[in-house]
């Protein structure tokens, strides 16, 4: 009894206040209704794009790989570092081995090291053991080259932005002048200088400049799509997918044959379970 | 085994003999999920999920202790040395998906565990201490799976730590001191991360120790059942072994397959993005949410926006969200209904699937950003958490007039078929 009205008091305390904070909030949320924002009546979720490794029997690309590590190598990298990625793993991307030590070594980017000689810093060129070199020595560096803004490493860069791969390639493809009817409902919101407007950036101002401006930036081999800025955004995209999930083929092919495993033991357990009562009734 | 026609354990191997008369472990396994322990023989599906939870203990386990060969506890490389098991490990990828779609699963079974005692009055005498150490195991759960979240070192790991760690600092003169005490200094750091890893490695086995607990206070009674009605003879029951074997057995099947659609094919699905960038103390991320399975504790820590004179509104959410756990352990002394099962309780029904929605409506405004219509969604809904517990379970409790009860296991059984029971044979059992 001592419990039942010792629970009835505190559920009464905690119950009442929060009808009463809900009353203050609901007034207030009436007599002043939270303001629209720039970011919220401007800012677009990621346009929809098909891949070949969508879906669960779903593959890379290896000539669109290639082509969006081409994209990566001739753009991106000069400001955005891939730290988690090696040379050697290129060799997914259908390089062979002497390939993949040529682009290691020609890398434009050299690895940190040490003079054996006398112990200074130095640099070399990657081999295909290292992972990619980072282009700035420190944030600090990174942050002076870039008006403030660090490039963020592009490893994960897929998985760490809700439907990434749309996300990069709606960036890529996004950049416009700040809309009319945006300035007018938001004089305040016009892009600071140095920013630049992208619907598909959470806070609409983005501090990336326009990285694919022309269609045939960069040259891809004969047999391949036109390089436009459409087709190359759409196929770094795909390369940074693969950074960022390199046994996405691995893990889907293994989960065909391991759900084709279990649902035929869960068929047989179901018919040994079924057997087993078949002599009772519940 | 307190049933009196439950099997003796007689070894016929004289190897199995030796060991029975030196260490009566044989013994012990068979009367508790062998031949020896007598199973009311009308468990449904929903029965099941005690074993499931204890096969998701052993998932995460043995992935975890895998994943912790390959795993650094210092906030230089921490994110990183994850990186490398997903990449350079040999099946790395493989226990990292499944260790983090397996705290999720377990968080699946055990809710529909706990939802199911729930409906079928598993807490009510003479159950109460299974029901209270179950309530030891989830607060245990919850502490596992929260310190596993900050291991990655992920924005979400280092920000989720913040807030949680500051829910103490919300504690009147002592808060900010004890803060700093857990934490090992004044932010989520190097100290914080490697006590993290160590009791994150511990309590999974408490958890295990617990769990002994919970099934041997269960083997005391037995197991309850769909109709709450006390077993009354042998004719009621079945023998754990191969009858409720076989039915696992199915049952941890077809949770295999789910939990394989989930790691090989959606494995991010339920985790946040924001824990693919590396923790980072000077960016704060625009909305900081725990993992699902916290989504209805955060939303009534959130509900609570207005000060009660003195008593700050942060410190109400702080005491509010741990109340709507530890109120769970008084359940079964405000549940006075002398009916168990929820089949024989029209108002009591009612209100269980209000509550369930109830929950679920909290869940989604807790993984919400905190802004209204959200807020004042989720004040409602807690409202209603605390008042079903501490109020209307009591009263419904008191004034409800339950359906009549079936005579035994076997008559709700044999009526299910369409049968009567012939009352003179049972008799004559």
């Amino acid at each position: 009894m001592i419990v039942r009205i010792g629970a009835f008091l505190v559920g009464l305390f905690f119950a009442g206040w929060l009808l009463v904070s809900f009353i203050i909030g609901a007034v207030s949320y009436v007599s002043e209704p939270p303001a629209p924002t720039a970011e919220h009546e401007f800012h677009l979720t990621p346009k929809h794009v098909s891949y070949s490794f969508d879906g669960p029997l779903g593959h890379y690309d290896k000539q669109q790989l290639q082509r969006g590590f081409q994209v990566f190598k001739e753009v991106c990298s000069a400001c955005h570092s891939l730290k988690f990625v090696a040379f050697r793993d290129l060799e997914a991307l259908g390089y062979n081995e002497a390939e993949v030590k040529a682009i290691a070594k020609n890398w434009a980017i050299k690895t940190p090291s040490v003079d054996p000689a006398t112990g200074e810093a130095s640099s070399r060129e990657p081999v295909p053991a290292d992972h990619f070199p980072k282009p700035f020595a420190n944030n600090v560096a990174a942050a002076a080259a870039n008006n403030n803004a660090i490039p963020p490493d592009l490893s994960l860069m897929t998985k760490a932005r809700h439907h990434g791969t749309a996300y990069v390639y709606s960036l890529l493809t996004g950049y416009q002048e700040q809309p009319a009817e945006l300035l007018e409902q938001f004089p305040d919101s016009k892009t600071p200088g140095g920013l630049h407007y992208n619907p598909y950036f959470p806070n609409l101002n983005l501090a990336m400049a326009p990285p694919l401006t022309a269609d045939g930036q960069v040259t891809y081999d004969e047999g391949q799509p036109e390089p436009t800025v459409d087709q190359m955004a759409q196929d770094v995209a795909a390369f940074l997918t693969w950074t960022a999930e390199p046994k996405l083929e691995n893990r889907k092919r293994a989960g065909v044959a391991v759900l084709f495993f279990l649902i035929i033991a869960t068929g047989l357990a179901y018919m040994s379970y079924r057997n087993i009562w078949a002599d009772q009734k519940h | 085994m307190s049933f009196p026609w439950a099997n003796e354990y007689t070894p016929k191997a004289p190897l199995m003999q030796w060991i029975d008369q030196r260490l009566p472990l044989p013994r012990l396994v068979y009367n508790s999920i062998g031949g020896g322990y007598p199973v009311p023989r009308n468990l449904n599906y929903f029965w099941n999920f005690g074993v499931l939870s204890g096969l998701a203990l052993v998932i995460q386990i043995v992935t975890g202790i895998i994943m912790a060969m390959h795993y650094g506890a210092n906030e230089l490389v921490a994110f990183a040395t994850v990186e490398h098991t997903m990449r350079d490990v040999n099946g790395g990828w493989l226990m990292r998906y499944a260790h983090a779609n397996g705290a999720s699963f377990f968080f699946i079974v055990v809710y529909i565990h706990i939802f199911r005692g729930l409906y079928f009055g598993s807490y009510k005498a003479p159950r109460e201490m299974v029901w209270l150490l179950g309530l030891v195991i989830f607060l245990l759960m919850m502490a596992t799976a929260f310190m596993g979240y900050v291991l990655p070192w992920g924005q979400m790991s280092y920000w989720g730590a913040k807030v949680i760690t500051g829910l103490f600092g919300a504690i009147p003169l002592v808060g900010e001191p004890i803060q700093t005490w857990l934490l090992g200094g004044f932010a989520p750091g190097n100290a914080a991360l490697n006590r993290f890893f160590s009791l994150h490695y511990l309590l999974p086995f408490v958890i295990a120790g617990v769990i002994i607990l919970h099934i041997w206070a269960l083997h005391i009674p037995g197991s309850s059942n769909p109709t709450g009605v006390d077993v009354k003879g042998p004719q009621d029951t079945v023998p754990f072994h191969p009858y409720y074997t076989a039915k696992d057995g199915f049952g941890a099947g077809i949770f295999f397959i789910l939990f394989a659609l989930a790691v090989y094919f959606a494995p991010n699905m339920m985790g946040h993005p924001d824990n693919y960038i590396e923790a980072n103390p000077l960016s704060t991320p625009a909305h900081i949410v725990p993992e699902w399975y916290f989504w209805p504790f955060y939303a009534i820590l959130r509900a609570f926006t207005v000060d009660f004179f003195f008593i700050p509104a942060k410190l109400l959410g702080v005491l509010a969200m741990f109340a709507s756990i530890l109120l769970l352990f008084f359940l079964p002394w405000l549940d006075t209904s002398p009916v168990r099962s929820g089949r024989y309780r029209p108002t009591f029904r009612k209100i269980w699937w209000i509550l369930l929605a109830d929950i679920a409506v909290l869940g989604y405004c807790g993984g919400a950003p905190a802004e209204e219509p959200f807020v004042m969604i989720s004040q409602i809904a807690s409202a209603y958490y605390f008042a079903h517990f501490l109020i209307i379970l009591p009263l419904v409790s008191a004034f409800e007039r339950p359906d009549p009860l079936p005579g035994s296991i076997t008559e709700a059984v044999l009526a299910k078929h369409g049968e009567a029971v012939d009352t003179a044979a049972v008799a004559a059992e």
